[in-house]
């Protein structure tokens, strides 16, 4: 039950009444033909698949059905990823809160495929935050159990 | 040079990191009634106001279609009204629209949010993100902001002593700004102190989360006299979207806000950006984001942020006279409040942080992850 309290009385602000609320609502997002099939190579087969689209000649990852620079249609030309990557990019996170998949502190990177043309963010563990470099080979670590999502892979860590 | 479009008044609450005590439609009252009173504008179908843009979010306020909360508040029963959800200052652009295609002569604007009202401003913005492969991973504005403060730090040079300076000066000018939140002067110690929330940004990289609300009255160029003796003329506004999935842009490359300001500048005749503008106002959520989109904006050479500080340009060029976003505005008005500073400063109304004898501003304002979307604004006085 909502907790309900009236803030304290003072001169200016009598009788002002403030309730807790939440925003709670069970949804269901369809992640698309070609988002699907993403998700179902990586559950099912721990693959981790890009789209190339061959006028641009850019492999994208996450997929998509269209490309965003010339709009050719991308869901056939599937391109399997390899499962180690550069990381190009990283932060420590160092602040607590609800939708982190991590406590602090952990290191939220962008990993460069072998394949892809777009780097991915991700989890890296398995090292010091002190010690993570620009353009070291990481390797992807797959979940146990499936969420659906790109948390089908737990995390990378250092090859 | 086509018909022109005048902001003829502005108000702005002030900003405080917790508002409890007002609600969003008394926010908005409070800044639309003064309108009322100085301009003498009119909600009448025939002479005064027909349409109202309103700015606000359903998740920072916690309400589907929010601004049908906010109806009232801002004289929009029995007449025009609609919404912008992003940053506020593409309601000036809808608004330039409205007028320019002659549907009407008049629009109010008004912008509200209430950051304080969430549990988390980063788990608001952690549901930008799509529900497959970037939400799972608790991406939100200020862990994406600190990859690509990374990604610029490591290209342009900009140390985290540069940061102390920006958030030095920022603290400066808000002293001087009485609708500012974080007016406390810092030293540049107490920045390079302050707590690394997600590395490279630190606490006092971040603004603070703020609460408050901005209300514009645009009119079209044969009425703006009915309203104000101090128009200032919306000269050229122009917007950019970059690529949703981070992964997909260059972080650094500020491809939007140049493609952006290239826009703005041709539309206001702007030719040189460096030497023209008295004063600019950027959206600056994170220290580095100052440098970097100054950079983007054509107001130092490309990786010259570093030496921009260095040189004094931040005080130089007037940047911040606000002392912008990192003194706190709410993240849905950051660009409109920026807009509201630029028009307070071209009407000569800004007190003892008065841009003597400002002629040409620059309003930035942005939307998205790590600048995903920009938009400029020109404002001449003249």
């Amino acid at each position: 039950m909502a907790r309900q309290k009236l803030r304290q009385k003072d001169d200016k602000h009598e009788h002002c009444y403030i309730r807790d609320g939440k925003l709670a609502l069970p949804y269901q997002y369809f992640a698309g033909r070609v988002g699907s099939r993403f998700l179902i190579a990586l559950r099912d087969k721990k693959q981790i698949l890009g789209v190339k689209c061959e006028k641009c000649n850019r492999v994208f990852v996450p997929p998509r059905q269209r490309c965003e620079r010339c709009m050719e249609d991308l869901s056939d030309s599937w391109v399997e990823l390899s499962d180690t990557g550069e990381l190009t990019n990283y932060t420590v996170v160092n602040y607590e809160d609800k939708h982190l998949p991590r406590k602090p502190p952990y290191i939220l990177a962008m990993i460069k495929l072998g394949g892809a043309d777009t780097p991915l963010p991700h989890i890296l563990e398995g090292i010091e935050p002190g010690k993570v470099e620009l353009g070291m080979k990481v390797k992807a670590v797959f979940a146990d159990e499936t969420t659906n999502t790109i948390l089908d892979v737990d995390h990378f860590e250092p090859v | 040079m086509g018909k022109r479009v005048a902001v003829c008044a502005v108000e702005q609450t002030g900003f405080f990191t917790n508002l409890w005590q007002k609600r969003f439609q008394e926010m908005a009252f409070d800044i639309v009634e003064p309108i009322i009173r100085k301009t003498g504008v009119t909600f009448d179908m025939a002479t005064g106001i027909r349409n109202i843009i309103t700015c606000s979010d359903d998740v920072f306020d916690a309400r589907t279609i929010s601004d049908n909360a906010m109806t009232d508040a801002v004289g929009a029963h029995y007449r025009g009204e609609e919404k912008v959800t992003m940053d506020g200052i593409n309601a000036i652009g809808y608004g330039l629209a409205c007028v320019l295609s002659g549907h009407d002569d008049i629009i109010l604007i008004v912008g509200h949010c209430k950051e304080s009202q969430s549990e988390s401003r980063d788990m608001v913005t952690n549901l930008a993100f799509d529900p497959f492969y970037y939400r799972p991973l608790g991406l939100d504005f200020k862990n994406v902001a600190a990859l690509q403060a990374r990604a610029y730090m490591n290209k342009s040079g900009v140390t985290d002593e540069h940061l102390a300076k920006v958030v030095v000066n920022s603290r400066k000018n808000a002293a001087l700004n009485p609708a500012a939140n974080a007016r406390e002067l810092l030293t540049e110690e107490q920045v390079l102190k302050s707590p690394m929330t997600c590395d490279p940004i630190r606490l006092l990289h971040e603004y603070p989360v703020s609460d408050g609300a901005v209300a514009m009255l645009l009119v079209c160029e044969e009425r703006a006299s009915e309203f104000t003796d101090k128009p200032v003329w919306i000269s050229g506004f122009a917007n950019c979207m970059d690529s949703y999935f981070l992964g997909d842009k260059d972080l650094v490359g500020n491809f939007s806000l140049k493609k952006a300001a290239e826009r703005a500048y041709r539309k206001a005749g702007v030719k040189n950006p460096a030497e023209e503008f008295d004063l600019v106002e950027v959206n600056d959520c994170f220290a580095y984001q100052t440098p970097m989109w100054l950079e983007g904006l054509g107001l130092c050479g490309e990786g010259k942020g570093s030496a921009l500080i260095d040189g004094g340009g931040l005080k130089t060029c007037n940047v911040n006279k606000s002392g912008g976003m990192l003194a706190g505005n709410p993240l849905m008005i950051g660009g409109l409040a920026r807009a509201a500073e630029a028009v307070i400063q071209l009407r000569g109304e800004a007190g003892d942080r008065q841009v003597e004898g400002a002629k040409k501003a620059l309003a930035h304002g942005t939307t998205g992850a790590a600048g995903q979307f920009h938009s400029v604004l020109v404002l001449d006085s003249e």
